[in-house]
């Protein structure tokens, strides 16, 4: 009763303030949203990021072309070797101290200077530019994986929600199926056939992520499916079935921009998660392979060369904080859309 | 031959003819998918209704008054009987021969929040099923909207609105024009007040009124609101257990209820006069299980004059003259 007469009084406030302006219009849901995800710092700090981390790696690359992903910095390095050899002649002792100059043609491992930003690694690649090539590589994977994620989710998950019976049953067994398989293992066993079969370094990390695509589906149908379900007994699409709606325009106009918000925000974190399966990959040498960069592939070195690790930072770290970045980034904006889509929250 | 026939068979008069009309849910299926047990929420209810009139089904909760309205607009497929709808037998028509007469009858819901979908506007909401139907050509949809917002008691320039942004008065205006927006003979209306407070609730149904002398529609008027049905009703139809216990024009039930549940529901209308006595015919315990209705008349087990006939035979639902029917062995 009170609230009743609260919205009366709203209402004839509103009438009273503007009796026939016909340009009076209240947000749209799609504008409130961008302004409570704007107003949150943290989802603009994510943004921030991650459109940073787009511009490094796309326009890097066309901007700063003094070295390319795959060219070696052949200026050659001098390298010295000093042994020193103590002989004991006559009771006198003498040391005999040889400077070895080798001369090698690359100039591997060279410190961070105005030639290379952040210096070279232990092959003679510009660290710089292989991480803004490494970033290519891990965004556009991702984004691949994620967009073929979330079509066959919504297209598996809208049939089982809105038809359901026996076809829910069998879409949602193979999920059940899918979601049993272990993945590093068989990821393991695909990478091994790879291998053998020489397919080109270039492709097989996008032949990864199918399968990717192909094991993380049933995440996105299982949300798609349940949102459906709820949705589908909603009064409103019962008004819609009332109307003579036919099946499609019941599904694409009135379900599926209502799955929207929950779809966006499973999107942008598992963008994050999948930037991380492709550097787990390749650090496991399962994905890009050298001489090709990825962020994964460039902390990979580690591994094999303990001088790396210790003395030679500017080789890897770079790598990791980009991996750090890109995915708090997409956490960040996910948990913002998160909130602004909340239909709950009201202002 | 054939079409004349059923013009023969069914009685051009009335718009709406229900017969026998039966609605079952599963409640347990066996592994093949076999129903062993069913809840039968509309059983064996049969009226006909004239084009223009208001017919007003009253019933407690869980009577099956929204199972019939849904029914009858075979938002449910009907488990027997016939539902005729403009001189057309429309019980087994396929979901995609509905459509051409989904835009002849609608229905407004009881709950004006739900009912609209939340991310279209009002203007997006009433214009689709325009639309769609082609009720009027593509160029005209927006002033035909606007006329239609008009006839509600919509603002025009609620048109980009949204629907969180009204109040459920404002709503349910909403919804009555949506369900008007397709020019329908018949609408079904599902307790389109009981969401609302009373003074929105007599500004709904003076537009309900007013829009049916308008456009000559044909309601169906679901509710518990014996006053509400007492104003707007033509005719009423009595509901207990998912059956018709009592069908007839509204003077006549009013004046004369024939079935003691009648009887008993129209001695609980509060009157607003504290110095009248209300002999209120109590009735005891709760509404059976509709999942396990008692045997033989369905009221048996409240009702204040039950014999043993009752206990054990269904009585029949009979013409008592002037087409006030009742089903009741006490009226012989």
């Amino acid at each position: 009763m009170d609230e009743n007469t609260k919205n009366e009084a709203l209402e004839q406030s509103v009438e009273s303030e503007v009796p026939h302006d016909k340009t009076v219009r209240l947000m749209s849901p799609t504008r409130m949203v961008v302004r409570r995800f704007f107003r949150s710092k943290l989802s603009v700090v994510g943004l921030i990021m991650v459109v940073g981390l787009f511009i490094f790696s796309f326009l890097g690359p066309v901007i700063y072309t003094q070295w390319g992903e795959i060219q070696l910095d052949e200026s050659g390095k001098t390298e010295y070797s000093v042994s020193e050899t103590t002989y004991t002649v006559n009771g006198e002792e003498y040391t005999l101290r040889q400077t070895t100059e080798k001369y090698l043609k690359d100039n591997f491992l060279a410190p961070p200077s105005a030639e290379h930003i952040l210096g070279t690694d232990n092959e003679g690649y510009d660290v710089f530019v292989r991480l803004m090539y490494g970033g290519r590589i891990s965004l556009i994977v991702s984004f691949i994986a994620v967009f073929l994620i979330t079509i066959l989710g919504v297209i598996m998950g809208g049939i089982a929600g809105y038809f359901g019976g026996a076809i829910d049953n069998v879409i949602m067994r193979l999920c059940d199926v899918l979601i049993c398989l272990p993945g590093i293992p068989i990821l393991l066993i695909i990478s091994t056939i790879l291998d053998a079969s020489g397919i080109d370094a270039k492709y097989r990390i996008y032949l990864l992520m199918i399968y990717l695509t192909f094991i993380s589906w049933p995440g996105t149908a299982r949300l798609v499916r349940g949102q459906i379900l709820s949705l589908r007994e909603q009064e409103y699409m019962i008004a819609a079935e009332a109307m003579g709606f036919s099946t499609s325009r019941k599904i694409f106009k009135h379900l599926v921009p209502n799955v929207m918000p929950q779809l966006i925000v499973q999107m942008s974190l598992s963008l994050g998660s999948m930037i991380l399966y492709e550097a787990t990959l390749s650090y496991l040498n399962l994905g890009v392979k050298a001489p090709y960069a990825a962020w994964g592939t460039m902390i990979n070195i580690i591994s094999t060369n303990q001088d790396v690790l210790q003395n030679h930072l500017n080789v890897w770290v770079p790598a990791g904080i980009c991996i750090v970045i890109a995915v708090l980034g997409f956490n960040f904006i996910g948990d913002g859309l998160r909130d602004a889509l909340d239909p709950k929250a009201r202002r | 031959m054939a079409e004349e026939k059923i013009t023969e068979q069914f009685d051009t008069e009335a718009i709406l003819e229900v017969r026998n009309l039966r609605k079952c849910f599963p409640l347990k299926k066996t592994l093949t998918g076999k129903v062993t047990q069913e809840l039968v929420a509309v059983d064996n209810v049969s009226f006909k209704l004239k084009r223009g009139e208001t017919l007003g089904i009253v019933g407690e909760s869980g009577c099956g008054k929204t199972t019939l309205g849904r029914t009858i607009l075979k938002l449910h497929q009907s488990n027997g009987g016939q539902i005729i709808f403009d001189g057309q037998d429309i019980t087994d028509l396929k979901s995609s021969q509905m459509r051409d007469i989904r835009k002849k009858m609608q229905i407004i819901f009881q709950d004006p929040y739900s009912s609209l979908p939340p991310r279209s506007t009002v203007g997006g909401i009433l214009s689709e099923p325009v639309e769609v139907h082609k009720i009027v050509p593509k160029s005209e949809i927006k002033s035909y909207v606007l006329d239609l917002m008009e006839k509600c008691g919509l603002r025009d320039y609620y048109y980009e609105r949204y629907p969180h942004e009204f109040s459920g008065g404002q709503r349910q205006r909403i919804c009555i024009a949506r369900a008007l927006s397709v020019n329908p003979e018949l609408v079904i209306c599902d307790e389109p007040v009981s969401a609302l407070d009373v003074s929105i609730q007599a500004q709904i149904i003076n537009l309900l009124k007013e829009l049916q002398q308008k456009l000559n529609l044909t309601y169906v008027f679901i509710s518990h609101d014996l006053s509400v049905v007492k104003f707007i009703s033509d005719k009423i139809g009595v509901m207990y257990l998912g059956s018709m216990v009592e069908f007839g024009s509204k003077e006549d039930i009013f004046s004369n209820p024939l079935h003691p549940y009648t009887q008993a529901l129209f001695s609980a209308i509060p009157q607003p006069d504290p110095d009248i006595k209300m002999n209120r015919i109590i009735l005891s315990g709760d509404i059976p299980s509709p999942a396990n209705p008692p045997k033989g008349c369905r009221f048996h087990t409240r009702c204040p004059k039950a014999t043993d006939k009752c206990k054990e035979v269904t009585p029949e639902y009979k013409d008592y003259g002037n087409g006030h029917c009742a089903a009741c062995h006490l009226l012989g």
